[in-house]
């Protein structure tokens, strides 16, 4: 009985083809638009969890000055030197390392090939802070930060544009008049979440970029790694304590330099892409909304024309729910036609999308269900009402209909 | 429901439309009884409330005062879900203008009726068929209505009403729209079913030459029966 009804539903669907899809563009749109953006959503947050996991987890960002975030750190305050480096590793506990980074853009040479890089000053702690893994060679001795070496580990893009094929290590690079051996190069980690290239990198011990490269002893900004997330919250409240006493800041008087945690940074990027697919989500309710108004209209419709056909039924010996059931079932086909086209459109817009923004694609299934049963349930309610009205009718008046 | 009791029985049956000065009485005071088997023909002119009187047999309809009974069984006080249950169980219809779904095939439209009762697919195939083999049909199963004659289409519509077994067969004017041979034909078959099967058929017509093939014929003058008259010979 139900697959006859199914199967009824379905002629009359394809009776008018033209109507039909009109009729669901509404559910099309609005399932499509779920789903597109669910998927996309997933795959953003997904990629903002891969970033988090390349920025090195539990990290604690320190620059001089009240400044707001951004990438440059360019302020009067006092910058932090090699001690405040120093004071802050001796007085945290719970943490991995302590590195500071100075940093400024260059043009690195090696014989006839130059690249325009970036030149990071730091110690050895820096490679463990931010998580980088050294494809050959070893980093900085102790010895060799101490006395300012002229050594240096590079980033994979230098390696490249570079060296090519060749292996770097033992070969010399110049930086401007400065030029320094090459005892180590890194994996590639890829773009960092805000877009820039973090393998186009020279890395120096702290004291020889300082001499070489800056002509200053500045250190442009600390980076704590701690070891347990939980514990991030103290450290940042110790690591202001340490500073505010090296900066002799008196009480009550603000702080010249600011402590960010990244996590939380990225864990804010993260809720805009929520509060965002929220938005399109109330949007895709009221195109689903439209979308079940179109499909009573469309109920209706089929309710008249086909009156004198009710009229037979029920003539022959439908019971009203056996009449009801049908339109329902018809309702309801018609919204899961809707409701498929749209998980098609919105999937083959999410992949589209994915390449675009350049995240993974990864379709949730509970999703596509959870469309699929909304859909279903749009059809249900839309087409009761009509159904109903088909039910109802007085066989009488209805056979007399032409 | 006894076996002595009259198929259908009216007592002081009316039927009313609209109220007020727009009233219309289109039974006033009908006292009826047919009887398991026969072959009745109702005749009169439009209006004469003939058409109502079918509606109320076929349990679409019922009286605004009086009694009718189906099997002995009140029809007044059911609703409308028992009284599709009687059409379904006792109850076929042929009407004037056929009435088969357009886009569905001659065996699917014959099927219908069985489909409701919820008959498994083989089965009401099965029947289906011989019923339509009963009408002379059997090679145009797979036709759609619009593929049909006239004459075939309602052989199709008689299919339709007696693929359940029915004890009761109402058509309403079965040959108004076919051509003298094509009436012949249909009336020679319903005369058939009355005969071989012991189906009741309840006929309005407004043709005596249909009319003379039942046994009984009944004259509606003015939402009345102005005449009952049994033919002698059976």
């Amino acid at each position: 009985m139900l697959w006859e009804t199914v199967k009824l539903a379905m002629s009359s669907i394809r009776r008018n083809v033209l109507r039909s899809v009109l009729t669901l563009l509404g559910i099309v749109i609005g399932v499509g638009a779920v789903i597109a953006m669910v998927t996309l959503g997933n795959g953003a947050s997904t990629k903002v969890q891969e970033n988090l996991a390349k920025l090195g987890s539990n990290m604690l960002i320190v620059r001089p000055g009240q400044s707001t975030f951004g990438p440059g750190g360019t302020s009067d305050a006092r910058a932090f030197d090699e001690r405040d480096v120093a004071a802050l590793k001796n007085n945290l506990t719970g943490i991995k390392g302590v590195a500071p980074t100075a940093q400024k853009q260059a043009k690195t040479v090696y014989g006839s090939l130059n690249y325009d890089t970036s030149v990071t000053g730091t110690n050895s702690d820096w490679f463990a802070v931010q998580d980088w893994t050294l494809a050959d060679g070893r980093v900085f001795s102790d010895s060799e930060m101490r006395a300012g070496a002229s050594v240096c580990v590079i980033g994979a893009t230098i390696t490249r544009e570079l060296f090519g094929a060749q292996d770097p290590i033992g070969e010399r690079l110049r930086i401007g008049n400065f030029s320094c051996e090459v005892i180590g190069h890194m994996a590639a980690k890829g773009q960092s979440a805000f877009g820039s290239d973090q393998d186009s990198i020279v890395v120096l011990p702290l004291r020889t970029y300082h001499r070489r490269i800056a002509g200053n002893t500045r250190v442009g900004t600390i980076s704590i790694s701690v070891i347990d997330a939980n514990d991030i919250s103290r450290v940042q409240r110790d690591a202001e304590d340490v500073l505010r006493e090296r900066r002799r800041i008196v009480p009550g008087e603000e702080d010249d330099f600011t402590i960010r945690d990244l996590t939380q940074i990225l864990a804010t990027m993260a809720s805009t892409t929520t509060i965002l697919t929220g938005l399109l989500g109330a949007v895709a309710a009221v195109s689903l909304l439209v979308g079940g108004i179109g499909i009573m209209n469309i109920m209706l419709v089929s309710v008249t024309e086909r009156t004198r056909e009710i009229g037979i039924r029920l003539a022959i010996g439908a019971l009203e729910r056996q009449v009801l059931t049908q339109f329902l079932v018809e309702a309801v086909v018609l919204a899961l036609f809707g409701g498929v086209l749209g998980i098609a459109i919105g999937l083959g817009l999410a992949a589209a999308g994915s390449a675009v923004m350049d995240v993974p694609f990864n379709a949730d299934l509970r999703v596509i269900a959870l469309a699929f049963a909304v859909s279903a349930l749009i059809g249900v309610i839309f087409g009761y009402f009509p159904a109903r009205r088909a039910a109802r009718l007085d066989p009488i008046e209805a056979l007399r209909r032409e | 429901m006894s076996g002595q009791a009259p198929l259908v029985s009216f007592t002081s049956v009316t039927r009313s439309y609209g109220e007020g000065g727009g009233l219309v009485r289109a039974l006033a005071g009908v006292d009826l009884d047919i009887n398991r088997g026969e072959f009745i023909a109702i005749m009169g002119p439009s209006g004469s409330g003939k058409s109502t009187a079918m509606n109320i047999i076929g349990c679409l309809d019922r009286p605004t005062s009086g009694s009718f009974r189906f099997l002995g069984v009140e029809v007044n006080g059911l609703t409308q879900d028992q009284r599709a249950l009687l059409r379904r169980n006792f109850i076929g219809f042929v009407f004037q203008g056929f009435n088969l779904l357009n886009r569905t095939t001659a065996i699917e439209n014959v099927e219908l009726p069985l489909i409701y009762r919820g008959m498994a697919r083989h089965e009401r195939r099965e029947r289906a068929m011989e019923a339509l083999h009963l009408v002379g049909l059997a090679d145009r199963e797979n036709h759609t209505p619009g593929e049909l004659s006239g004459g075939q289409q309602q052989r199709v519509a008689i299919a339709r009403a007696i693929v359940t077994d029915p004890l009761l067969l109402l058509a309403d004017e079965p040959t108004g729209n076919l051509d003298t041979q094509r009436s012949q034909e249909i009336m020679e078959l319903i005369a058939r079913l009355n005969e071989e099967r012991g189906i009741t058929v309840v006929m309005v017509t407004h043709e005596p030459d249909m009319a003379a093939h039942a046994h009984r014929i009944i004259h509606f003058v003015d939402g009345r029966i102005a005449s009952d008259q049994q033919k002698a010979a059976a």
